[in-house]
C-alpha cells in the first residue's frame, strides 16, 4: 500500500477487493474463460430459507402484491378481443428504505456484521445507497455512500440529490462526485483507508437477497390466482434485479414463467459525458447500463459479477422516457399509487405486453420504488425543461434521448421495442474472449459449454458465433 | 467587509479535487476529461474558518477529511418542480378509454 495516485490505487484493486469482501474469487476461477458460477453462488450466498430469516430480522420483504385493475382495464380497451393479461405489481416501495434494494443490502450488511467489519461502503447514485444505509443502521454498522451526483457546473441531478439526502438522513457519510468512472478510484481508496466492507450490488450476497422477491411473488400469485405467473417484468440495469428474481422464480418452481427485462432507451447519450449527464431524466433502469452489463457483466466493482442477466432473460425490450412518465402519471391517477418514476420502467412495458397476452394470463411487475422531492416526474420534467429538453405530447417513436421527451398523445402509442437477444449474446461471447485474451480456435469443450450456460443457448449457437468471428 | 467567520463545530460542506484535469482516466469523452474530478462532503468544521479556506472536517461517522470550505449547512434545495400540463389530463383520458372501450 501507500501510493495514492490513480494508477497506483487501481493497481492494488485486487488486494483491496479481497480484503473488502472477505471472499477469494480465485477459488471459483477455472481454466480458459471459465469460472464456477453456481459454486460461487452456493459457497458465498445463502439459501432462500436463510435469506428469508435474515430479511425478517430487518423488516425486508413480504411486500404486498397489488392487482392494477384500472390499468388492466385500460390495456384491455386497447387490446384485441380476449387479450389483455391481468397486471399485478409487487409494491417493493414498502421495504424500509423504499425500494427492492433493501433486499440486496440486507444480506450484505448481515454478512459484514457477522464478519466483524465496522462499516460498509457502496458506490451508487441510486436507491441502493439508502438501502445500505438503512440496513446497516439495523446491524450497527457505519456507512459511506459514494455518488456520481453533479456535472462540472456543480449542478446535481434532482433524483440523485434526493437519494443523497436520504442517505444523510440515515446518518451516512456521503461522498458526492462529479461525472466520471473514476468514482471507482475514490471508492477503492475509501475501502482501503477504512477497512470497511464493499457492499457491492454485484456480490453473491446482493443477488441472494433478491431471490426472495421471485420466490415471494410466485407464492403470492399461486395463492391469488391458483397458478404460476405467466410473465414477470423486470426493470433491467446492472442485471442483479433480473438475475435474483429469475433464481427466486426457479427456486419456487415457476419454471414456465417468462422473464422479460425492460430498460429505458437512452441510446445516443454517453454515460461518462459531463454534457450528457444532466440531459437524461432517468439515472438508472436504462440502456446505458442494461446493454453493457448484459454483454460484459464483469465490468462491475467485484472480480466476478453474480448478476448475469443473459443466463436468465427470455426477452428484452426498451421503452422511452416519455412513455414511463405517462404510465407513472397513470399509476397515480388510476390506481392511487404515487411511485417511481424510474422503477416504473417495467410497468410501462407491462402495459404494452399485457395487450399481447390472453385475458386469463397473469403478468407481474416485480417492483415499485418510493417517490419524493427530486425523485418525481414533476421534478424530473421541470429539471429537463430547465436544461432545454423539449417536452410535448406526440408519438413516442419520435423521441431523441437528450433532445426531447415525448409524452404519448394516446395510450395506444405505448409500445415496446425489441432488443435482439442473440445480438447481445454474440457480443457477450466476443467480450469474454477479448477480456480473457483467448483466440476462438483455442477454446476447450468446457469453455464452449460454459459460454452456452452464460448466454442460455445450445452449443451449436456458440460454435456458429465463434465461426463468424 | 471582513468575510464571516464560521465557528468550529458548525455543520459544513467542503470540496476537494480528487483528480486534476490532466490526471483523469484514459478513454473519457473530452467534455469530461477537460474538467477535474471533484468531490463534496459534509461534516463538522474542525477550526474556525471562512468560506474558501482549506479546512478539516469530521464527518458524521467520525472520519477526518480535508478540503476547501464551500458552504455552511447547505440547504436541500431539490423539490417537486412544477405541475406538468402535458400529463395532467392523462387520468381523464384513460378513464374515458376504459368507459368508452376505445380512444377518441
Amino acid at each position: 500500500m501507500t501510493g495514492k495516485s490513480y494508477s497506483e490505487v487501481m493497481a492494488r484493486k485486487n488486494s483491496i477487493m479481497k480484503k473488502a469482501l472477505g471472499l477469494d474469487y480465485e477459488e471459483f476461477e477455472g481454466k480458459g474463460l471459465r469460472f464456477d458460477y453456481e459454486g460461487m453462488m452456493e459457497k458465498a450466498g445463502y439459501s432462500i430459507e436463510e435469506v428469508r430469516k435474515i430479511q425478517q430480522e430487518t423488516n425486508v420483504g413480504n411486500t404486498p402484491l397489488i392487482e392494477l385493475r384500472n390499468l388492466t382495464a385500460a390495456a384491455r380497451a386497447l387490446a384485441a378481443p380476449g387479450k389483455g393479461a391481468r397486471i399485478f405489481v409487487k409494491d417493493e416501495a414498502s421495504n424500509p428504505s423504499g425500494s427492492f434494494k433493501a433486499r440486496r443490502a440486507s444480506v450484505s450488511c448481515y454478512y459484514a456484521a457477522e464478519k466483524g467489519y465496522k462499516g460498509v461502503i457502496a458506490a451508487t447514485s441510486g436507491n441502493y445507497g439508502a438501502a445500505v444505509a438503512s440496513q446497516a443502521n439495523m446491524r450497527n454498522l457505519k456507512t459511506i455512500i459514494v455518488q456520481e451526483l453533479f456535472d462540472s457546473r456543480g449542478i446535481g441531478q434532482p433524483e440523485i440529490l434526493e437519494k443523497g439526502r436520504k442517505c444523510e438522513a440515515y446518518g451516512s457519510e456521503v461522498l458526492q462526485l462529479t461525472v466520471g468512472p473514476e468514482l471507482f478510484y475514490t471508492f477503492l481508496l475509501t475501502l482501503e483507508e477504512t477497512g470497511y466492507f464493499n457492499a457491492s450490488l454485484y456480490t453473491p450476497f446482493g443477488i441472494a437477497g433478491i431471490e426472495t422477491l421471485g420466490y415471494e411473488l410466485t407464492e403470492q400469485v399461486r395463492a391469488r390466482c391458483g397458478k404460476d405467473p405467466d410473465a414477470v417484468l423486470v426493470t433491467h440495469a446492472g442485471g442483479g434485479n433480473l438475475t435474483g428474481t429469475a433464481r427466486g422464480l426457479a427456486k419456487a418452481g415457476a419454471t414456465d414463467t417468462k422473464l422479460i427485462g425492460a430498460s429505458v432507451d437512452l441510446t445516443g447519450l454517453h454515460m461518462a459525458s459531463d454534457n450528457d449527464f444532466n440531459r437524461k431524466s432517468f439515472t438508472t433502469g436504462h440502456t446505458g447500463f442494461g446493454v453493457p452489463f448484459a454483454t460484459w457483466p464483469d465490468r462491475a466493482d467485484v472480480p466476478r459479477n453474480a448478476a448475469r442477466p443473459l443466463r436468465y432473460m427470455d426477452r428484452y425490450v426498451t421503452i422511452s422516457q416519455g412513455e414511463v412518465f405517462y404510465i407513472t402519471e397513470a399509476l397515480a391517477q388510476l390506481e392511487g399509487m404515487e411511485r417511481g418514476p424510474a422503477g416504473n420502467t417495467s410497468l410501462t412495458a407491462a402495459f404494452a405486453i399485457a395487450q399481447e397476452m390472453d385475458e386469463d394470463e397473469v403478468l407481474v411487475v416485480q417492483e415499485t420504488e418510493y417517490t419524493g422531492a427530486g425523485k418525481h416526474l414533476t421534478a424530473q420534467l421541470t429539471f429537463a425543461r430547465e436544461n432545454g429538453i423539449d417536452i410535448r405530447r406526440g408519438d413516442p417513436s419520435d423521441q431523441v434521448p437528450g433532445k426531447n421527451i415525448i409524452i404519448p398523445e394516446k395510450a395506444s402509442m405505448i409500445s415496446v421495442k425489441e432488443i435482439e437477444l442473440d445480438k447481445l449474446r454474440k457480443s457477450y461471447i466476443r467480450n469474454s474472449l477479448k477480456h480473457n485474451d483467448i483466440e476462438p480456435g483455442t477454446l476447450e469443450d468446457e469453455d464452449i459449454e460454459f459460454l452456452a450456460e452464460e448466454v442460455s443457448k445450445d452449443i451449436s449457437f456458440i460454435n456458429k458465433t465463434l465461426k463468424e468471428m | 467587509m471582513a468575510a464571516k467567520k464560521i465557528p468550529a463545530g458548525t455543520w459544513v460542506q467542503i470540496e476537494t479535487v480528487v483528480l486534476e484535469a490532466g490526471n483523469r482516466a484514459e478513454h473519457l469523452p473530452e467534455d469530461t476529461k477537460s474538467h477535474p474530478l471533484q468531490m463534496w462532503v459534509k461534516g463538522y468544521l474542525g477550526e474556525e474558518a471562512q468560506i474558501g479556506d482549506i479546512v478539516t472536517i469530521e464527518t458524521i461517522i467520525g472520519r477526518h477529511l480535508q478540503g476547501k470550505l464551500i458552504a455552511e449547512n447547505p440547504p436541500y434545495k431539490h423539490n417537486f418542480g412544477r405541475a406538468i400540463p402535458e400529463l395532467l389530463s392523462v387520468g381523464a383520458e384513460l378513464r374515458n378509454l376504459i368507459r368508452m372501450g376505445e380512444e377518441k
